[in-house]
């Protein structure tokens, strides 16, 4: 599952469809994406590579990272792929919008009290915007994430910050849901292809204001690619993904219904010996905790929780509470995406990672 | 001088002679109102024009420009994206597209949203939530004054021309008003290249730079990697390159105000001398009565100050309402279609109404100087006596002065422009002018010890009086001067323009039917099938097909015109009207080139050079053959043949063409069987030459409609400072009169001795200012019409206009004299002698 940029995506979607019925007679419709079936099992390298067929897809990099000086920052790097409905693909032109990528960038910074935070649209083409097939190399002119060997190489270079990170890959993919088809919804056309790759080893550097700075951490990957996931009764989701301490992972989401209600929910648990436990709907639980009021947007979020799956009961509590990202301004949606540290009452910190908040504004109008 | 008695002191003199009063202050309020209503519509109309180049341009650092028809290859585009340096690249394909049954072209950007959306943030915001439904491919926004102009709403259809072809376009959404004041529309740019023909081809790359790059120093890098005829320009050089179109056009309205202004001035200087000479006892009082020599001074110059500043005021308030009608009714840039802005707001701008008021009051009272001095400086004593009536221009006999100020005016006519206006040129003028002027009173003076004696007693008496008052004559004649001779100088000016542009239009319309497909467009035009249809019509003898393809030469400066024109028989070269050629070197293998003046002028080619000119294709030399005059496009243009354009460009279309019928065959016929064969007929020009010339000859009494009714105000004003002379000098001599009557004159023959003191008066005048105004328009002619417009005009006189005005004149002086002598003399003799002794 994931994430708040799918919201945008979402909505891309949408007003893609828009357009279709009102000009139909005037676009060579172009074939519907392809659909999302149980039972189809991934390959490697070639589902680390873009999949055009589908609506959307995106390669999802969260994660911890510390400075030579020891002050320690979250990070997230999110390039999405995604197939627009009304395009004419007859059109001949170079520049015809066939697939759009969309990159996001946002480093929590917990010093200064501020989300750094960069992002960017393109239209597919010129070799100079792609989201190739085959293995993850998907770029946005400068901005890129790669799978090089057991490494992945990404880098951000926004105007007033920047990125350049190698992920070094120490675990096998972890699929999600049954062998990578995850459910979203009681409809099992909701859902999406996912595989996760946790505990990965980050080495590289960051620039903020023009200073660059070494930075080591761990860090997460998300690949998922779907044509529809939410269903009519969904306003939004929760999302986790933890490196545990002790080299396992924990993923878990639960879609949340207009009555606030969970609605779909799911989990996957890699315990250190590479065994892994999927979660059904019955088994993982958010019970929200403390919450934030955002100073820019008015909206509330619960930024603290305590998260149930199977008997493993965690307390997430954030890095900073003003981890709000707003594009409404350009594309979507306001969500919550920001790094948090896991806890058990027994043992204390277990893990650290990424939680998201999506919906908690204005309900979000999906089909 | 209290404040109580200045005031009814010059309330009297006023109340006196309102017309006088009015007059003057009218004449100083068209000056400053002329003057501040051309500023006022142009600074609302550049602020209004700069506001919408920033809102297109947005924070691009530089813009990337290929010529605007042929473009450049979009490999381009991915190029310099990925350049260092390079923040964000934006590719544009701007057009101006026409539109099936309107004249004119409407401006549509091809844009990648995505990208435009981080250069031009107007732009993003405008469409946001809905800029996605832009994939569609017949989907544009409109900007609201476009929706206006096409009479559309969002959802409605409007057909383009695609070269010869009809192309239907869906409104998806209008832009507001705030956002984009200009006509234009905006499409997504994968939709843009394929509907209107243009796959593969962009003509515009706007680039924001990273932080830390300087555009300058990135510019010059850039340089080296554009192809030939692609530049990177700095966003500002392209608002002032926009701006610089209207310049010569600003400059001559402005001139104009001058003049106005000048006549005020020299009105306010007979005024004042005149009521000075009048009230010569009565000031004399005030000085024996204790007032001081200061004083008094100071008591005149304020009547003035206070004329001056009363007709300022006036005129920056008309300013103020012409400009906002003028606003209203043509646009900003007075209906001369330089500047697209169809909304330009009126900006109250009060530091510039204060700078007006304050130069019409300084101006206007200048010529309050001179008459106060000189009334301070007489000794009471003698100035309470009557016969000393000298004023102050009599005393400037000496001529050094004026033949300085003449030889200056010529030797300023022969400077150049600066900045592409002509400075010196109006200083030459000024000159001129002012040396002319000073030199009245001793040519006057000259010209009536050379009259000779009619032996009847009222005439000869006149002249005696004449003879004897020469301080007074001048007085009177030399505001008439001033308007007349100004007048005479741009009446020739224009008559010679109008002159040289008939036959310039005889020559460039040859053949019997003009067709041009869409003025200014760069999507419709004729392709080469169609062009060979055309020319197979029945009835056509010769056709001559021209595509007319505008080419930046120099980012700093406005396109040139490539004209790429058939030399067919009958209408090549030769049929240019061309001031100058040059026989190229023999086995010379470049292609000819001509040049238009402002070619030469402006960027200093010449026949005999070579020039290289870069299309999209590649870039060729041409060997510069001749300059031709060309009044249609100021800009400048050049002429090659047809083919060499199509290799270079890749372009084969035609925009235009010229038909010579065979003996027999009819235009409307011909016309009406190219209507027939041509889709796009309700938006083409198709016309017959005769036509075509009346057309442009409306279109040019147009545009100096503003001249000829400044010229009416500057006869009228003229007639005026006549009567205001005769009547003023009339006045004064009341004693006089009285006494001609005691000695034993005849009241008709005192009548009949004014008659002819005005008769010859303005005779001199009116010789005087056609000389003058005759030399003025020398230096208009081929100076400050050169320097603006660059192009030349051939002197011709408009005499049967000028003797007419020159008749009237000198009839209407012969007239206001004698009128105002009897008006002068139907008080008591007795008490006229009495009051003058």
């Amino acid at each position: 599952m994931r994430r708040a940029a799918s919201l945008l995506i979402a909505l891309l979607a949408m007003s893609f469809a828009a357009p279709v019925a009102a000009a139909a007679e005037a676009v060579a419709a172009r074939p519907p994406p392809a659909a999302v079936l149980p039972g189809r099992a991934l390959e490697f390298p070639r589902d680390h590579g873009s999949h055009p067929e589908y609506r959307t897809e995106w390669w999802y990099v969260t994660g911890w990272i510390s400075t030579v000086a020891g002050e320690t920052l979250g990070f997230q790097v999110t390039f999405f792929r995604t197939r627009p409905d009304a395009v004419d693909v007859a059109n001949p032109s170079a520049f015809t919008p066939g697939q759009i990528v969309i990159a996001h960038a946002a480093l929590s910074d917990r010093g200064r009290g501020k989300l750094w935070k960069a992002q960017r649209v393109a239209r597919a083409g010129f070799g100079i915007v792609a989201a190739q097939q085959g293995d993850t190399a998907v770029r946005l002119e400068g901005w890129r994430i790669e799978r090089r060997g057991a490494q992945y190489h990404t880098r951000i270079a926004a105007e007033d910050f920047g990125l350049e990170l190698t992920l070094d890959v120490t675990q096998p993919p972890m699929l999600n849901g049954s062998g990578g088809y995850s459910q979203k919804g009681p409809r099992p056309e909701s859902a999406s292809y996912y595989y996760s790759v946790p505990q990965l080893r980050v080495a590289g550097s960051i620039v903020r204001a023009g200073k660059r700075e070494v930075v080591t951490g761990d860090a997460w990957l998300d690949h998922e690619w779907s044509s529809a996931y939410l269903d009519e009764q969904a306003v939004g989701w929760d999302w986790i993904g933890i490196n545990l301490e002790d080299a396992g992972a924990l993923m878990a989401f639960r879609i949340r219904s207009r009555d606030g209600k969970s609605r779909w929910a799911g989990g996957t648990l890699r315990r250190p010996d590479g065994t892994q436990r999927v979660f059904g709907p019955g088994e993982i639980a958010f019970e929200p905790g403390r919450r934030w009021r955002s100073p820019r947007t008015g909206f509330e979020y619960p930024v603290e929780f305590v998260v149930r799956a199977g008997e493993l009961r965690i307390t997430l509590e954030p890095l900073l509470d003003d981890q709000e990202s707003d594009t409404r301004g350009s594309t979507g949606a306001v969500y919550w995406e920001g790094a948090v540290e896991a806890k058990t009452a027994e043992q204390g910190m277990i893990g650290r990672g990424y939680l998201e908040l999506t919906g908690y504004g204005a309900p979000l109008e999906l089909p | 001088m209290n404040f109580r008695l200045w005031a009814q002191l010059t309330l009297a003199q006023w109340r006196d002679q309102p017309l006088r009063t009015v007059v003057t202050l009218l004449a100083i309020a068209i000056g400053v109102a002329l003057a501040s209503a051309v500023w006022f519509v142009n600074a609302g109309a550049l602020s209004e024009f700069g506001q919408a180049t920033r809102r297109l341009v947005g924070e691009a650092d530089l813009v990337v420009r290929g010529p605007a028809r042929s473009g450049f290859d979009e490999a381009l585009f991915p190029r310099l994206a990925m350049l260092p340096g390079v923040e964000i690249a934006s590719p544009v394909l701007e057009l101006e597209v026409a539109i099936d049954g309107e004249r004119g072209p409407l401006r549509l950007l091809g844009v990648d949203a995505f990208r435009a959306g981080l250069i031009q943030p107007m732009l993003f915001a405008e469409l946001s939530g809905d800029f996605l439904g832009m994939f569609a491919r017949d989907g544009v926004f409109l900007s609201t004054a476009a929706a206006d102009a096409l009479g559309l709403r969002p959802g409605g259809r409007f057909d383009v021309l695609v070269g010869t072809e009809r192309r239907s376009l869906r409104v998806l959404g209008l832009l507001s008003r705030d956002a984009y004041p200009q006509r234009l529309g905006i499409m997504d740019i994968a939709s843009a290249q394929w509907t209107l023909d243009r796959l593969g081809t962009l003509n515009r790359i706007d680039l924001r730079l990273a932080p830390g790059t300087p555009p300058a120093a990135f510019r010059a890098r850039l340089a080296q990697l554009l192809p030939a005829g692609v530049q990177a320009v700095e966003p500002a050089v392209e608002r002032d390159r926009a701006v610089s179109v209207t310049r010569a056009y600003r400059v001559n309205l402005n001139m104009l105000a001058l003049v106005s202004l000048l006549t005020g001035a020299f009105l306010v200087f007979s005024t004042q001398s005149l009521s000075v000479l009048r009230r010569r006892s009565g000031l004399a009082l005030l000085r024996a009565l204790g007032l001081t020599r200061a004083q008094l001074q100071r008591a005149l110059l304020a009547e003035g100050l206070a004329l001056g500043a009363l007709g300022a005021l006036l005129g920056v308030l008309a300013g103020h309402l012409t400009a906002a009608w003028l606003l209203r009714r043509l646009g900003g840039d007075l209906g001369g279609g330089q500047l697209a802005v169809t909304e330009a707001a009126l900006a109250p701008q009060p530091l510039a109404a204060l700078a007006f008021f304050a130069i019409g009051t300084v101006v206007a009272s200048a010529g309050a100087w001179i008459p106060a001095r000189d009334a301070a400086r007489q000794p009471p004593a003698r100035a309470l006596k009557a016969g000393d009536a000298e004023p102050a221009l009599a005393r400037l006999r000496g001529v050094a002065p004026g033949l300085a100020l003449l030889a200056l005016g010529a030797a300023l006519a022969f400077l150049p422009a600066i900045g592409g206006i002509p400075v010196f040129g109006y200083l030459a003028v000024a000159a001129l002018l002012f040396g002319g002027v000073l030199l009245v009173p001793r040519v006057t003076a000259a010209l009536l010890a050379r009259a000779p004696r009619t032996g009847r007693i009222a005439l000869d008496a006149g002249l005696a009086q004449l003879r004897g008052g020469v301080g007074m004559v001048t007085v009177g004649l030399a505001a008439v001067i001033v308007s007349f001779s100004l007048m005479v100088a741009m009446a020739i000016m224009v008559f010679s323009f109008r002159e040289s542009f008939v036959r310039w239009l005889g020559g460039v319309l040859p053949a019997d039917v003009q067709l041009r497909v869409a003025q200014g467009s760069d999507t419709a035009y004729l392709e080469p099938a169609q062009q060979r249809a055309l020319a197979a019509l029945p009835g056509v003898a010769r056709v001559e097909f021209r595509r007319l393809a505008p080419l930046l030469l120099d980012p700093a400066r406005p396109a040139i015109i490539v004209i790429a024109r058939d030399f067919v028989p009958g209408s090549g070269p030769e049929v240019l009207p061309l001031v100058r050629q040059l026989a190229p070197p023999a086995g010379d293998p470049l292609p000819r080139l001509w040049i238009s003046e402002a070619i030469e002028d402006v960027f200093g080619w010449r026949p005999g050079e070579v020039r290289a000119l870069a299309f999209g294709n590649g870039e060729q030399r041409f060997r510069v053959a001749g300059v031709f005059r060309d009044y249609g496009r100021s800009t400048g243009a050049v002429v090659i043949a047809r083919d060499e354009y199509a290799r270079l460009s890749g372009d084969g279309s035609a925009s235009e063409a010229s038909f010579w019928l065979t003996p027999g065959t009819r235009a409307a016929t011909l016309i009406a069987a190219l209507r027939t064969r041509l889709p796009q007929s309700r938006g083409l020009d198709l016309l017959e030459s005769t036509q075509v010339r009346e057309i442009s000859l409306r279109i040019f009494d147009r545009a100096f409609l503003v001249t000829y009714a400044l010229e009416a105000v500057a006869v009228v004003i003229g007639l005026l400072g006549v009567a205001f002379a005769a009547s003023s000098s009339a006045l004064a001599r009341r004693g006089e009169f009285a006494m001609l009557r005691h000695l034993g004159m005849l009241r008709r023959q005192v009548l009949a001795m004014l008659a002819g003191e005005g008769l010859l008066t303005s005779l001199i005048g009116v010789a005087y200012g056609l000389v003058l105004g005759g030399l003025l328009s020398l230096v208009l002619v081929y100076v400050v019409n050169r320097q603006s417009f660059n192009w030349s005009v051939e002197l011709a006189i408009p005499g049967l206009q000028l003797a007419a005005i020159s008749v009237l004149l000198v009839l209407a002086a012969a007239l206001t004299a004698t009128i105002s002598g009897r008006a002068a003399m139907s008080g008591e003799t007795v008490r006229a002698v009495r009051e003058d002794w």
